[in-house]
């Protein structure tokens, strides 16, 4: 059984609820299980923002994440919220270019991408979650970067078809970063 | 095979009304059920529906009523606070035996409580809620599959026995998104020679009403009700067994606290422990055929989102022969799979 369960965390605006859905529709196209969990609750009015989204290839059973296997940190609040409950052997992403801390564990793959600077640099300033979200698809083993053209395709709405495009500038900065 | 599409389970809820011939909608906004509003704004209008926005819960479930008794299939959706404010109109829709769904996406109570997921209102949905000899019968979606699925249900039952049939879910089933596939559902329609749809001249008009100032006329209608109440207990309860084969403890759970009982079931039996689960589908009727088929069970659990409501019904299914301990949290918190865990391990160390 193979089950990835993915916790994107960060503030109001970065477009963590889409990253999240376009994980899951992924998920979805590779005829996988999955489940889309957003936080709803006050602290959304408050700024911040999380999603659980889990992949597996069994049903899934509670879609409430507690020790996640991948963690997307778009802030540092949310990096020093969760960095703990992160499963040995899993991964955490990181826009280094809003988080200066640096993760002090060392059971866990951690990867620093500057996604807000990468964006900004080409004009993309708001799609720095979809640069991370192009780096993970492409460092994490379950996971894959073909496809992904269908899923955009899918998630942005026909009348900002522009989005498209622009979408998939930010996954492929983040796919080639470090490269 | 239908596509399999993503969908939060509100829309999933407005979508299969819309699927199963719903054309009325009367609702009033509260967090966190308003996306079925939202869906059914947009679609009704487009359909030749009807959606409308009341000026409040009161007026909804009455706008509901009216429309059920003119023969429509209708539905309304609200959370906790809104369904107390409906409990009269649905009194009323029991008293006059017309057909409607309505929804509770339950959030943490009581008062406005909180807007995190719930099953605090249990009691509110399965014993009553309104005044009056009455019953609803209530059904518990655990995915969003089911949500569109027992809301199918629900709109067939409520006619087929002339009552309230209500969806119970809770804020996290209802925001959350998952696969589901609309596969060509079979639709019943029934005939309604009650409805009050105009004589036409051409026969004797019909009469819905609750009020029957004679008390041997109201004990008469009430015991015709409970006939009917009776039949749907025999009849409709419905239930999942999960690991019960050789299940020396047995978990009881609905909705999300299911899904998280599950994983936790799952992590027992890695453990050794002979532990199932019964997931009630059905909350009224409560599935009692389950437990006694349950026999070889020595403990049960009730894990709730509540104080502990259903655990009331657990015991009563039980005969009160076994025991049954309380796993839960409330006011919109979530129990983890490791502490439902950790109650299996205590139910184990009594077998």
């Amino acid at each position: 059984m193979k089950t990835t369960q993915i916790l994107i965390a960060g503030f109001g605006g970065q477009g963590i609820l889409f990253s999240g859905k376009f994980l899951a529709y992924k998920g979805l196209t590779e005829e996988l299980q999955v489940s889309w969990l957003p936080s709803y609750g006050p602290e959304m009015r408050g700024g911040t923002a999380n999603c659980n989204v889990i992949l597996s290839d069994t049903p899934v059973g509670s879609p409430i994440i507690t020790t996640p296997d991948v963690l997307i940190a778009m802030n540092l609040p949310s990096l020093q919220k969760y960095v703990d409950s992160v499963s040995a052997g899993g991964q955490i992403y990181v826009d280094s270019s809003l988080i200066d801390a640096k993760v002090e564990r060392d059971d866990v793959e951690v990867f620093y991408i500057p996604a807000t600077q990468l964006a900004k640099d080409e004009g993309i300033g708001t799609l720095a979650n979809m640069v991370i979200v192009g780096h993970l698809l492409e460092k994490h083993p379950e996971l894959s970067f073909d496809g992904v053209e269908a899923v955009i395709e899918k998630l942005v709405p026909p009348k900002k078809a522009a989005l498209k495009e622009l979408n998939m500038k930010a996954l492929m900065l983040g796919k080639t970063y470090g490269n | 095979m239908a596509e399999r599409i993503l969908m939060k389970g509100n829309e999933a809820i407005a979508e299969a009304a819309i699927r199963a011939g719903c054309r009325h909608y009367f609702g009033y906004p509260i967090t966190p059920q308003t996306e079925i509003a939202a869906y059914m704004a947009k679609r009704m209008p487009k359909i030749g529906g009807v959606f409308l926005q009341a000026e409040s819960e009161i007026a909804s479930i009455n706008m509901v009523y009216g429309a059920a008794a003119a023969g429509m299939r209708v539905m309304t959706s609200s959370s906790s606070p809104g369904i107390s404010l409906k409990q009269e109109g649905l009194s009323y829709i029991a008293g006059s035996d017309v057909p409607a769904l309505v929804v509770n996406v339950q959030r943490g109570g009581p008062g406005l409580g909180g807007i995190q997921p719930s099953q605090s209102d249990y009691f509110q949905a399965t014993k009553g809620g309104g005044h009056g000899d009455y019953r609803t019968i209530v059904l518990a979606p655990a995915s969003v599959q089911e949500m569109a699925s027992l809301t199918i249900k629900g709109f067939d039952l409520a006619d087929k026995y002339l009552m309230t049939a209500m969806i119970l879910a809770d804020g996290t089933i209802g925001q959350m998104m998952e696969p589901i596939t609309f596969e060509d559902a079979e639709i019943k329609t029934y005939d309604k020679p009650w409805a009050l749809t105009g004589t036409e001249g051409k026969r004797k008009h019909n009469i819905v009403n609750s009020l029957y100032l004679k008390p041997d006329e109201l004990e008469k209608k009430n015991f015709e009700r409970f006939e009917k109440y009776a039949e749907i207990e025999k009849c409709e309860a419905m239930w999942e067994d999960y690991m019960m084969e050789d299940a020396e403890i047995c978990v009881v759970a609905f909705g999300i606290a299911s899904r998280v009982a599950k994983n936790a079931v799952a992590a027992a039996r890695s453990e050794g422990i002979k532990v199932g689960l019964i997931r009630p589908i059905t909350l009224w009727p409560f599935p009692n055929k389950a437990f006694e088929a349950a026999e070889n069970v020595k403990a049960f659990i009730s894990v709730e989102l509540s104080m502990g409501q259903m655990i009331e019904d657990v015991r009563l299914a039980t005969g009160c022969r076994k025991p049954v301990t309380l796993c839960n949290r409330t006011g919109g918190m979530i129990p983890s799979p490791d502490e439902i865990l950790e109650a299996i391990r205590n139910a184990g160390k009594g077998v």
